[in-house]
């Protein structure tokens, strides 16, 4: 067989590969276009600032969003903290043996479980156990232990992204360990710990399995007055409305599907603005 | 009285002997060459100083590095306090991706120094380097925006809140050209009034322009030591000569 000449090939690898691109942008672009579509129509001020009515066919989805917020709001309260100074631990102060090879490898499958195992394990710890019973305490916290892989992972390797010198010249100017990790290494890894967390929001507000058992109420009109409350979810309704409630119109459906949407690229934005600021400020 | 002194010092990475039998003192406010081919262990006898091997796992120490009067390895050091004495300037200049004035103002920050004379200290630090006039109104420039002998000057800079008694030079003009070398060596003489130097250098011309005293190392030994203008006419001995007169390295 002849030979291709390399001009040859090297156009059809191209091709291959903005062929391949654009296949990953379709579908994002069709669920988007589409949700906007049908969805665009029953979104109005009533839409966004009222409960649901008669039988959750009318009305508004309000205590969903605002429980949202909250789930989302606590998973990261939870998550972030636990997890990045869990990062922290593993990537600057544990040996590297095979104990942190095996709590590596741990990390990297549990981000692999799926969801509702998280939500059968929450419901037996948070809810049962610990008798928080089906609160947003419960299913924040079953949601962060969720996305603890994430944001360890994410944290990780924004930390092992910091070069090494940065660390030497700080701890050959008399800094401490944690001050050089304080003022340096932290620093300079935030951006990276801050995509970690975005993954996390988007997570949190749209995944149903761990909210189903430990916090989702089908129909609660009413908004939450302690963390041991149960609350509505855009996710649950989403998957109540559509499966529960028959002869409920399409736009309802495809307008909350639109409003998740809007939430968690609203939330994510506020995120991708501060992660722009701080990266600006890093004078590379 | 020699400001560093070491007795009968042997360092192994593991299985791997980099330092065999190195018995030298570093004389105050001079500078001392420490020259060789590479990897003749001249930049880890530098680290053994302000201990920075500690930071590579499976380093092993024996016999003594005593730093004004203090002994360097003994269990109870304070490291900070002894990098604190013992700065290090390194061989790619690395400042922080910060601004000028945050960079000098680090070692303020970490040593909880007082705010106010903030300023004054920052000023004072590049004055010392030589590098006031050219950024006193580029304080808040990122400081990766600068030259790169501007850059190793800040690096400098940013040792002196810190108050070193002693400044580690690892080949600190081997990014440089020429003429910003020659600069640097400059600034290396005005510093010897108040700091004791010493640069590991692999550059011969360097060590023959710049230092007072001159060590050789070979193969983790020091086969020479003294002064400068011996070792580059009258060595002593024939692997020194050998050396210095381009025979190899």
């Amino acid at each position: 067989m002849k030979k291709l000449s390399p001009k040859i090939t090297q156009k059809i690898v191209f091709s291959l590969l903005s062929l391949a691109t654009l296949l990953a942008m379709v579908p994002v672009v069709l669920i988007v276009l589409i949700i906007i579509k049908n969805g665009l129509g029953a979104i109005n001020w009533e839409f966004l600032t009222t409960a649901p009515r008669n039988g959750m066919r009318e009305g508004g989805i309000l205590p969903a969003i605002v429980g949202t917020f909250c789930l989302v709001t606590g998973a990261v309260v939870f998550a972030v903290p636990v997890g990045v100074f869990a990062a922290i631990y593993l990537n600057e102060y544990a040996k590297k043996n095979w104990l942190t090879r095996l709590i590596r490898l741990a990390i990297i499958n549990l981000a692999g479980v799926s969801s509702v195992v998280y939500g059968l394990f929450g419901l037996g710890l948070f809810v049962i156990f610990l008798k928080f019973g089906a609160s947003i305490l419960a299913g924040a916290m079953t949601l962060a232990i969720m996305n603890l892989p994430v944001i360890i992972t994410a944290t990780r390797e924004a930390l092992a992204n910091v070069p090494q010198s940065f660390r030497e010249v700080s701890l050959s100017l008399g800094a401490s360990k944690w001050q050089t990790i304080w003022h340096v290494v932290l620093p300079n890894a935030i951006p990276g710990i801050l995509t970690g967390i975005i993954l996390e929001i988007s997570r949190a507000a749209g995944e149903t399995a761990p909210i189903l058992f430990t916090v989702a109420a089908f129909y609660l009109p009413g908004f939450p007055t302690s963390v041991f409350d149960q609350v509505m979810a855009l996710p649950m309704h989403l998957y109540a409305i559509s499966t529960q409630i028959p002869n409920i119109g399409l736009d309802v459906r495809y307008g909350t599907a639109l409003v998740l949407l809007g939430v968690v690229l609203g939330v994510n934005s506020v995120v991708i603005i501060i992660r722009a600021r701080l990266r600006r400020r890093q004078k590379w | 009285m020699s400001i560093i002194i070491t007795k009968d010092l042997n360092l192994y990475y593991g299985n791997f002997q980099a330092l065999r039998e190195i018995n030298l003192e570093v004389q105050p406010n001079k500078i001392t060459a420490l020259i060789g081919p590479s990897g003749c262990g001249k930049s880890t006898l530098l680290r053994v100083f302000n201990r920075m091997n500690d930071l590579i796992e499976g380093v092993r120490i024996e016999g003594k590095v005593i730093i004004e009067d203090e002994d360097v390895y003994h269990p109870k050091t304070d490291l900070i306090k002894l990098r604190k004495k013992v700065g290090m300037v390194f061989q790619r200049p690395n400042p922080f991706p910060l601004s000028v004035f945050e960079n000098v103002a680090f070692g303020l920050k970490i040593h909880g120094l007082s705010r106010e004379r903030i300023n004054e200290v920052v000023e004072e630090s590049l004055k010392r380097v030589m590098l006031w006039d050219d950024l006193k109104d580029k304080l808040h420039t990122p400081a990766l925006k600068l030259s790169l002998e501007q850059q190793q000057r800040l690096c400098i800079a940013r040792l002196m809140p810190v108050k070193p008694d002693i400044l580690l030079m690892d080949e600190p003009c081997s990014a440089l050209d020429p003429i910003a070398t020659q600069r640097i060596e400059e600034l290396m003489h005005w510093l010897k009034q108040n700091y004791t130097i010493v640069i590991v250098t692999h550059n011969m011309q360097q060590a023959a322009r710049v230092s007072d005293e001159t060590g050789f190392m070979l193969l983790g030994e020091l086969v020479e030591f003294g002064m400068t203008e011996q070792i580059f006419t009258t060595p002593a001995k024939r692997r020194t000569e050998e050396y210095i007169t381009g025979r190899f390295g």
